[in-house]
């Protein structure tokens, strides 16, 4: 599903970061840990085709991402990636319903309600579509933010920072919420963290099979993937 | 749902941003439709009026009061003049037509003009009730006239005396509605006309003894001026002048006087405009600012956009919609105003009735209202939707 030979990024201000190979089957669940600046985003970055790796070769869900550009790169993106921000960013001035078609109309695709509230329902929350952001407790907002990455069914979901300024418990069904929907959606998860306590909550006997890439400030010092 | 809907909800997610970026562009295309209106309307209206009238004579004094009391009738005239004099112009082989106009008396405001045939015939005027008078006394009312006072063919009514109400009535001379005119947008439309005879008859308050007597009294009846079309072009040359130099009156000419006006209102014109233009920058800055703390406070949830799977033109198309509603509104809610204002200053001026200007009318030159609209909402908006074309992804994901 996402597989990684000799992959480098060269910033445009200079300074090169080169990544470990690895090979993510479909429907696994990788962990990309270590602090903030330490390339996290950029791998994120690399495998969204939000930008161009600069030697190496990158294959997402077939696709080689050294061939996408421009138009072909949102076109991939919007059919394959799922996201989750750490800020979830669902827009005020939209009721949640609205914050899900949005996903549609950014992705190009026509408004699907009985998809949108199907999502909803399968995360809990379809009794919410009609509320504004504002409206909604914090773990409501995660549901709905994660209702909109897995909405288009993508085959990679990508969580950034899922976990941050959670306490324990919340941080704990942040992440099975995150890992049983992406198996629900036969999705391969991608979660950039510095958070600890995701490292031992994928450890957990029931999470399955799971891979770590483990970052350092400003340099790869460490290429660790290590597989339970 | 479309980029449509979603630039609307986006817009008015800062209501009180957009309410007010909404009322300065819309006072500013108010102001430049109130002008083109007036502007377009006045032009209209003297075009309208003035046509195939070459020269006004009349009493002397202001050329320019001649005009608009004697063909206009907005104003009062300078005096009278006598008719022998007038009759002797008549025979001038540079005239071909004279038009006599004798003013006094009104009925309910509406001016009573005595004149002749040929002044309804003049601006091609059509009946829609009764007959054009063939007596003194007998009266055809214009139809903004006849509407307003709500009078019938063959009902009767006291002049007052005066040009506006609240003179004397003329108690003993009783006028005899014979005819209603069809609405021509002419200056017609609010007057009350008679035969010249009448207007002498109600202000004649002694009868002639014999035919001398008659014949003296005759000779000595007035009217109020002479609405002349000339024989051959050349006579615009030496008519005016020849009248000015070897009479008692003087000759106006309505093109001269209305060019004089015209420019006399173009300073106050100037400076409206240049309001309304300030106007129009303030609310293009205004709007210009709004966008770009919108992008600036939605730089994210632009990103977020793009991250799944937004090309960056649909991404600037939702920042541009957003002024382009702001525009259409303005221009709506602009020209509405507009109408409004021309309309609450000709109830104010009560010139509502004189036709001249008005609300709810679109002079082909207003488009240019909506146009202008466009151009600032998107020259507004341009910054903001190339800053929203260029928003970083990579900043959503490093943002923490």
């Amino acid at each position: 599903m996402i597989q990684t030979r000799g992959l480098c990024y060269r910033y445009p201000g200079g300074g090169e970061l080169r990544f470990p190979d690895v090979d993510v089957p479909h429907g696994a669940v990788l962990l990309l840990s270590g602090p903030s600046g330490s390339g996290k985003s950029t791998w994120l970055a690399l495998v969204a085709a939000l930008v161009a790796p600069s030697a190496g070769t990158l294959h997402v869900a077939d696709q080689a991402m050294g061939d996408l550009r421009g138009a072909t790169a949102d076109a991939w993106r919007a059919a394959h990636i799922g996201f989750l921000p750490q800020k979830l960013h669902l827009s005020a001035a939209l009721t949640v319903q609205q914050n899900l078609a949005m996903a549609q109309w950014a992705a190009g695709r026509a408004e699907d309600k009985a998809r949108i509230y199907a999502t909803l329902e399968a995360l809990g929350v379809a009794e919410l579509a009609g509320r504004l952001p504002h409206q909604l407790s914090g773990g409501q907002a995660q549901r709905v933010a994660l209702a909109r990455a897995v909405l288009l069914k993508p085959r990679v979901v990508l969580a950034d920072e899922p976990t941050a300024s959670l306490d324990d418990e919340a941080a704990a069904q942040a992440v099975q919420l995150l890992h049983t929907t992406a198996q629900q959606h036969g999705a391969t998860l991608v979660i950039a963290t510095h958070d600890a306590r995701v490292a031992s909550l994928l450890s957990a006997p029931e999470s399955g099979g799971w891979g770590q890439i483990g970052f350092s400030r400003l340099s790869l010092a460490r290429d660790q993937l290590s597989k339970s | 749902m479309t980029t449509l809907f979603f630039a609307w909800r986006y817009l008015w997610s800062r209501p009180l941003g957009a309410a007010l970026n909404l009322l300065l562009l819309s006072l500013g295309l108010a102001s430049i439709t109130f002008l083109l209106l007036v502007g377009a309307q006045l032009s209209k209206a003297f075009e309208r009026d003035l046509a195939g009238i070459d020269v006004v004579v009349g009493a002397k004094g202001s050329p320019m009061q001649l005009i608009l009391s004697g063909v206009l009738h907005l104003d009062v005239p300078p005096g009278n003049v006598p008719i022998k004099a007038v009759q002797e112009l008549a025979r001038n082989p540079l005239v071909e037509q004279v038009i006599p106009i004798s003013l006094g008396d009104n009925f309910g405001g509406y001016r009573i003009v005595g004149t002749s045939l040929d002044y309804p015939a003049h601006y091609d005027a059509q009946l829609t009730q009764g007959r054009l008078w063939t007596a003194p006394m007998e009266a055809v009312l214009g139809a903004t006239a006849a509407k307003a006072m709500g009078i019938q063919v063959g009902q009767t009514f006291v002049g007052t005396h005066g040009l506006g109400a609240g003179g004397h009535p003329h108690g003993d001379s009783v006028y005899t509605v014979v005819g209603i005119l069809a609405p021509g947008g002419s200056v017609l439309d609010r007057l009350i006309l008679t035969d010249t005879a009448s207007v002498w008859k109600v202000h004649e308050d002694y009868t002639a003894v014999d035919d001398d007597d008659r014949r003296v009294m005759e000779d000595e009846r007035e009217i109020t001026m002479a609405l002349i079309r000339y024989s051959t072009p050349m006579a615009a040359v030496s008519f005016p002048r020849f009248v000015n130099s070897t009479t008692d009156m003087q000759a106006a000419a309505p093109a001269l006087e209305i060019t004089r006006l015209l420019s006399m209102l173009g300073l106050g014109t100037d400076v409206l405009r240049a309001f309304a233009g300030v106007l129009l920058l303030t609310a293009g800055l205004s709007v210009f600012i709004a966008l770009w703390s919108a992008v600036r406070e939605r730089r994210t949830d632009l990103a977020l956009l793009r991250m799944l799977g937004a090309p960056p033109a649909k991404v600037a198309a939702l920042l541009l919609c957003e002024a382009l509603w702001l525009g259409l509104l303005a221009a709506v809610l602009g020209v509405l105003l507009g109408q409004g204002f021309a309309q609450a200053l000709a109830l104010f001026l009560s010139l509502d009735h004189s036709l001249l200007i008005g609300g709810m009318v679109w002079p082909a030159g207003l488009w240019v209202v909506p146009a202008l609209a466009l151009v600032v909402s998107l020259a507004s908006a341009l910054l903001p939707t190339v800053a929203a074309y260029r928003v970083s992804v990579l900043r959503l994901l490093q943002s923490h």
